[in-house]
């Protein structure tokens, strides 16, 4: 079988893959890809942790509420950026700086 | 080398492959695809953890929600955002990139020494489980449980995400609807 921590590593990387995404992205929908793939790191741990937890299914049953926020999350997200760039004409995240004009 | 664990390498590098496309294609459609295949080879090693719902789930919600809600937002919404993305992507210079990359890696050293450190599979409550025969085993019905749980264990968290996201969905379309005075 495949063990927990193989399961750690790819997760990890994964995640520092989304720090990366999120810290060189010049426009917010690639930032918002990059918070996403972070989020999928840390539901792949849930998932590789659920195996252990027949009974109750605590990791798989966490990962399914999370799936859902990030859908809720990226609802929303979608909605600012669009909103951002409908009074700013930019989406870059560094430039959109001001609060009220 | 057993079959599932080919499998699993072979996920793990298309996962990892396409997630390092999306941090260093410069084109934003063609990064917003390959997301996609990243998302599907995560609900393959879904799968290969055992938790065949989750993966079905992945599939549905993040492939076919989210990936769609973000392709429409930028396609639906006028031409100018698209040529607008191209402008500012062209003007990147690659030691600008420096500090993420070593942030990122650096971070990567941390998490991967404690992980090797930590050593999951022998984790007490771990093995307890084991003991305990509170395992999922690859022949197993798992979403006949998962079901029974939501309903059961889990039903406040899970009324509690359904007004969340109702909230959530009203908040956009009041956000994103056109509007004389804010």
């Amino acid at each position: 079988m495949i063990s927990l921590t193989d399961f750690l590593v790819v997760s990890a990387a994964l995640f520092c893959t989304g720090i990366f995404i999120v810290l060189t992205k010049r426009n917010a929908i690639q930032v918002l890809i990059g918070i996403e793939l972070m989020l999928n790191a840390a539901n792949l741990n849930l998932v590789a942790f659920g195996k252990y937890d027949r009974l109750n299914n605590g990791g798989q049953i966490f990962t399914l509420f999370s799936i859902t926020l990030a859908a809720a999350t990226t609802a929303v997200a979608l909605a600012i950026i669009l909103n951002v760039y409908k009074r700013y004409k930019t989406i870059d995240p560094s430039k959109t700086d001001s609060l009220k004009d | 080398m057993t079959m599932v664990k080919a499998l699993f390498y072979l996920m793990s590098f298309i996962t990892l492959g396409s997630a390092l496309f999306v941090a260093a294609s410069k084109n934003l459609v063609r990064s917003v695809f390959m997301f996609f295949v990243t998302l599907m080879a995560l609900a393959g090693l879904y799968v290969l953890a055992l938790a065949d719902f989750v993966a079905i789930t992945q599939i549905v919600i993040y492939v076919g929600g989210i990936l769609v809600l973000i392709i429409f937002a930028f396609m639906l919404s006028g031409r100018e955002v698209l040529t607008g993305l191209q402008q500012q992507e062209s003007r990147f210079i690659s030691i600008s990139k420096l500090p993420a990359l070593l942030l990122a890696a650096l971070f990567f050293i941390v998490m991967l020494n404690t992980l090797l450190k930590v050593d999951a599979n022998n984790l007490p409550w771990v093995q307890n489980a084991i003991a305990q025969k509170n395992i999922i085993r690859p022949g197993d019905e798992t979403s006949n449980n998962i079901g029974i749980n939501l309903m059961g264990l889990y039903l406040l968290p899970f009324e509690i995400i359904s007004i969340l996201l109702m909230m959530a969905l009203v908040g956009a379309a009041h956000i994103s609807r056109k509007e004389k005075t804010l």
